[in-house]
């Protein structure tokens, strides 16, 4: 029934579709495209749309289509990764620290206060720059200062329906405690924490091109819609190679805001009562 | 309220002292070192009584115990060491230094972002499920999900180049220093940094204003025959208090967009001093920073604590 809601919500489902082919696209469009995003070709340097390169390349023959596609598979992929890992420790944690109660659920609590209070942005870039730029470490990195947001929901929902009857009343039965989880617990859980989850890919995608952008992230010559905007640095080149540094802004922008619009949709589709707009 | 400040300034002093230690720590675990880093890679080779005789000079080769008890003891005399590069300036000097244009950039955007969303919000709200409130709930989506850079490099594009109306760089022309010429430089980067924070706010405006609108008191008042102007202003001052708070938690989100926003627009602030200390293993430097932007949000929690008690009495202090 949420479902139809949702599916009533323009915004949402234009989201949703505009993300689908985007997906769609960087995952099948290399195929087609006969360049090799780190391919480099001296004859056609610095030219702008053509019939051959539909991008341009930049200064090194590079051309920008593929390293358009090739970085979003990368950005993508980090985005995506980041927020599932959050999701999953959060999650576990959240309906942990619930259901346990008692230390575990104060220490876990004090934890996720911690992280929650340290500045992520200043700290993700200290530890990005000093420890190294790596695909696995940009993924961790975000994972570890997202995953408190999941965490605090998924624990306010099991401290909810913890209380409810019909939970209290399957306990006394003696009903497994995994199947409490299965059947009560996580099916509430899981909406509210899927909505959480779609800002958190929003977040990551967007931390992931500022760190590559600082030069932080993913280095060249591997491409990601952030540090095609990176290599864009001086204002001459920005002003006259347009075709260098639009094209990944624009993916960036389209997709973080498509994730955006899904998780309002989702969210006003679970709670109408909250429905902002 | 004594026993309060006593507390909060401990609790203050505490934060500062791990987030040192942490980044102490993290830093010396990691892989690369200053000295190797100032040397090109062919002369690597060359020059290893030179690197050790550097890393001995600097102190590098000692346990990081006692390198990190080295540093507390000068930096609690406020002294928080030299620079690697940067010819071995003081630390404190060059962040300082940095200091005042980067704290001109985060104040003309908190201002910006205050008076933009506020409006805009009360506007909003005031023409709720129109064509203008749509645009608005709209455009702050969008606004929120462009990465500040981009922004700025279409700003820059569009201002700087096509439009040639303000500067692309720096924060001020060759030969003028004046205020207007400040000013001009400040837009363009004071106003991306804006942008996503305003878009924020004004959603929250918004929605605030529409809450307390429906609020019983306000119904009352206008049965009473108070305006409909009257309405809005009561229920404008309670959406501010959250406001605050709210304001108050974006500070350090705003500082990291800081660090985007000048490497873009060479605006000489802490943002560029950072990223090159970052590549360049410069842990002076590196630690010093950590510890100024802890402190910077700390100051900000604390203010906002504080103004928000100011603002409603009913809050208690812990």
């Amino acid at each position: 029934m949420a479902w139809r809601r949702f599916r009533h919500n323009r915004g949402a489902m234009a989201g949703l579709v505009v993300l689908g082919v985007i997906v769609l696209i960087v995952l099948v469009a290399p195929l087609f495209v006969p360049y090799t995003p780190t391919a480099v070709d001296p004859n056609h340097v610095r030219e702008g749309l053509s019939a051959a390169h539909w991008l341009g390349t930049d200064d090194t023959g590079r051309d920008t289509l593929a390293r358009l596609l090739a970085g979003g598979q990368v950005s993508l992929l980090v985005g995506f990764a980041a927020a599932a890992s959050a999701l999953v420790i959060g999650t576990t944690l959240g309906i942990v620290s619930g259901r346990a109660g008692g230390w575990l659920d104060l220490l876990i609590t004090r934890i996720t206060e911690l992280f929650m209070a340290i500045p992520s942005i200043l700290v993700v870039i200290v530890l990005a720059g000093v420890v190294g730029p790596s695909i696995g470490l940009l993924i961790t990195l975000i994972a570890l200062f997202t995953w408190p947001s999941c965490c605090r929901i998924a624990r306010s929902v099991v401290l909810k329906v913890r209380e409810l009857e019909y939970v209290q009343a399957a306990h006394a039965a003696g009903t497994v405690w995994w199947r409490i989880l299965l059947r009560h617990l996580l099916p509430n859980v899981l909406p509210q924490v899927m909505v959480s989850g779609t800002l958190l890919v929003a977040i990551a995608i967007l931390s992931e091109a500022s760190l590559s952008y600082l030069g932080l992230g993913v280095t060249p010559p591997a491409a990601s819609w952030g540090n095609m905007l990176m290599e864009v640095r001086s204002f001459g080149k920005l002003a006259s190679q347009p075709w260098l540094w639009v094209p990944p802004g624009v993916a960036i922008s389209l997709t973080t805001l498509s994730v955006v619009f899904i998780g309002d949709g989702l969210r006003d589709a679970l709670d109408p009562k909250a429905a902002s707009s | 309220m004594l026993r309060y400040l006593v507390t909060r300034v401990g609790t203050m002093l505490g934060i500062l002292v791990v987030v040192s230690i942490g980044l102490f720590s993290l830093i010396h675990a990691a892989p690369g070192d200053p000295v190797s880093a100032m040397i090109s890679p062919e002369e690597l080779g060359n020059s290893e009584a030179f690197v050790k005789a550097r890393t001995h000079e600097l102190g590098l080769d000692r346990p990081v115990v006692e390198q990190y008890v080295a540093w507390l003891g000068r930096a609690i005399q406020g002294d928080l060491g030299e620079s690697f590069r940067n010819n071995g300036r003081p630390v404190l000097g060059l962040l300082l230094e940095r200091l005042g244009p980067t704290m001109e950039l985060v104040f003309t955007a908190v201002i910006g972002s205050v008076v933009f969303s506020l409006a805009l919000g009360v506007f909003a709200a005031s023409r709720k499920n129109r064509p203008a409130d749509y645009l608005v709930s709209g455009g702050t989506l969008l606004f929120m999900s462009v990465p500040a850079f981009f922004l700025g490099m279409l700003a820059m594009y569009l201002f700087a180049f096509q439009l040639q109306l303000l500067p692309s760089t720096g924060m001020a022309s060759p030969g003028d220093g004046g205020a207007a010429d400040l000013a001009s430089h400040l837009v363009l980067p004071a106003g991306v940094l804006a942008v996503a924070e305003t878009a924020k706010l004004t959603r929250y405006v918004r929605a605030g204003m529409l809450e307390e609108l429906g609020a019983d008191y306000v119904r009352t008042a206008l049965a009473k025959g108070a305006s409909l102007r009257r309405a809005r202003r009561h229920a404008l001052r309670n959406t501010l208090l959250p406001l605050i708070t709210l304001l108050v938690v974006g500070i350090p989100e705003l500082l990291g967009g800081t660090v985007v926003v000048e490497i873009l627009f060479s605006w000489p602030g802490m943002g560029q001093l950072t990223i090159d200390a970052i590549t360049y293993h410069d842990y002076p430097l590196i630690i010093g920073f950590g510890v100024l932007a802890t402190i910077l949000v700390l100051l900000s929690n604390f203010l906002g604590d504080f103004l928000y008690r100011l603002a409603d009495p009913r809050v208690r202090l812990r």
